[in-house]
């Protein structure tokens, strides 16, 4: 089923309301996202939706936390076209209706690509 | 918004010919543009880092569009890989220097146009009083430490930094360092590290990305030198060609940003590849020496059929350009399907160049691998030196 955006559906089998929310994913982490463009999560913060992001693709956990669990300081994470970190951060409350964008830096320009995220 | 600092006001405003009146007709006649905007194109003074994918559209129609005074700065050379987007240089530039090809280009376009070349790297020890000859820099680079050199010098002199982006259909483009707005690392404080991550070096770039992303530099240039519209300042605009979407994100000045914030801790130009981690790029972070064999070694070996395993660890796509039919895992796979090497065989692991394989042998050795070596030079060697009929991309 496509669920666009942060919807809130109703889980037959645990009778319970689940939010879920759109994470896009920059072309440079999508062979690490079983190459989707974006993916839908659930999340009642941003930093439950990246909790579930991980646990889907454990494969990103590295390119986007630190050994010890932290965000890493490239990473930047948008809320609809605002910064998290202008937000509450990882705490930052979903609506419904919001997207989620992970913003690599990339460095391409004339020659080769260089892309480190 | 942000304008062009003083040049236009302070001195009078070059006069047009009757020549330059007829050439610019079509701006001459639009009331954001008129007389008072070609004057300030031709009186602005703009630096074009990179004379290459992105510096080609934004150096060809900066030209066209009447700006007076236009440095590049670029050192390299023109290879065939290029053709495929840097179309300022043509096939019969292959070998020559990337000034000299743009610079017949951009006087054939353009004969007004003062055209100063800069045939050097941009480095710390340049950058500066390279920048304050000119009223704003167009930031087409390709490496994270240019970047940050040039929103460094950028800010500490002043001048607005033209930013653009690329990799492979997305771009992103902004406008950094204008009076009050935001700088490159107010967005992106610090690099991300190189290490195992699989770097997408060599990871391709469609053709007309750079035109589409070069050409909104070189719309924000002018922009900003007519004072007109709503300048990128603030804003970073994401490209995605493939969907054919472009979105906006808030950017704002970071208080706490080293180089432009309230406590700055950045007040002159650093070692911008150390600050990278860079230094020695390919060097991978296997402390050890990495083993090497050459293609010749190789080719030998596999001649005499010794037992020889040679992962290839490209891409897919490059496989089927060529290969040597060596086992294909690409780098960043590597780590979930290193079960399906033998660690009792020698392995050659191979990639284009030897960079990514560098990584690969790095990453194998440290799980335990001890005959692993790395073929220097990658395909690309073999297709130069053993078997020359193999294409090279
Ligand atoms: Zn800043």
């Amino acid at each position: 089923m496509f669920i666009p955006f942060h919807t809130c559906i109703f889980h037959q089998y645990h009778s319970i309301f689940i939010c879920m929310t759109q994470i896009q994913i920059p072309s440079p982490l999508r062979q690490y996202s079983g190459k989707q463009a974006a993916v839908d999560v659930p999340g009642k913060t941003v930093g439950e939706a990246l909790a579930g992001l991980v646990s889907l693709h454990p494969e990103l956990k590295r390119h986007l936390y630190t050994d010890d669990g932290k965000l890493r300081a490239f990473v930047n994470v948008y809320v609809n076209d605002e910064d998290m970190r202008y937000l509450q951060k990882e705490a930052t409350a979903l609506k419904d209706g919001d997207t989620i964008s992970i913003v690599p830096s990339i460095a391409g320009g004339c020659g080769v690509m260089i892309c480190r995220l | 918004m942000a304008t062009v600092p003083d040049v236009n006001s302070v001195k009078a405003p070059p006069v047009l010919s009757n020549d330059e009146i007829l050439r610019y007709s079509r701006h001459l006649i639009m009331p954001e543009v008129g007389m008072e905007g070609q004057q300030k194109l031709k009186a602005a003074k703009v630096l074009c880092i990179g004379a290459g994918g992105l510096g080609s559209p934004l150096a060809l129609y900066l030209t066209a569009a009447g700006v007076g005074t236009l440095g590049i700065v670029d050192f390299d050379v023109v290879d065939y890989t290029n053709l495929q987007r840097q179309i300022i240089h043509t096939t019969a530039d292959v070998g020559r220097k990337k000034l000299d090809s743009a610079s017949d280009k951009l006087k054939a376009i353009n004969p007004f146009l003062n055209l100063r070349t800069f045939d050097t790297k941009l480095t710390s020890a340049n950058a500066l009083e390279l920048f304050r000859e000119f009223d704003i820099v167009a930031d087409g680079t390709d490496n994270f430490p240019t970047r940050y050199l040039v929103n460094d010098a950028c800010v500490l002199t002043g001048k607005p930094n033209v930013y653009g982006s690329i990799f492979r259909f997305e771009g992103q483009a902004s406008v950094f360092a204008t009076k009050d707005g935001p700088c490159y690392r107010c967005l992106y404080p610090e690099p991300p590290p190189p290490g195992l991550v699989p770097s997408c070096a060599e990871g391709g770039v469609l053709g007309i990305l750079p035109g589409l992303v070069g050409v909104i530099q070189a719309t924000e240039t002018i922009k900003l030198i007519l004072g007109q519209g709503d300048s990128l300042a603030g804003r970073l605009l994401l490209v995605d060609a493939l969907g054919m979407k472009f979105r906006e994100l808030k950017l704002r000045k970071n208080p706490d940003c080293p180089v432009c914030g309230t406590h700055r801790t950045i007040t002159k130009l650093i070692d911008y590849e150390e600050f990278c981690g860079v230094r020695g790029q390919e060097a991978p972070v296997y402390g050890g020496d990495l083993p090497l064999i050459s293609v010749e070694e190789l080719k030998k070996k596999l001649d005499a059929k010794a037992d020889i395993f040679v992962l290839d660890v490209r891409e897919p796509h490059e496989y089927q350009i060529c290969n040597l039919g060596g086992y294909l895992i690409p780098l960043g796979d590597l780590p979930k399907r290193i079960s399906e090497l033998d660690s009792s065989r020698q392995i050659v692991a191979h990639c284009k160049m030897g960079g990514r394989s560098a990584k690969a042998v790095a990453f194998l050795k440290q799980a335990g691998f001890a005959k692993v070596s790395n073929l220097t030079g990658g395909i690309t060697a073999w297709a130069e030196r053993i078997d020359t009929k193999m294409p090279k991309y």
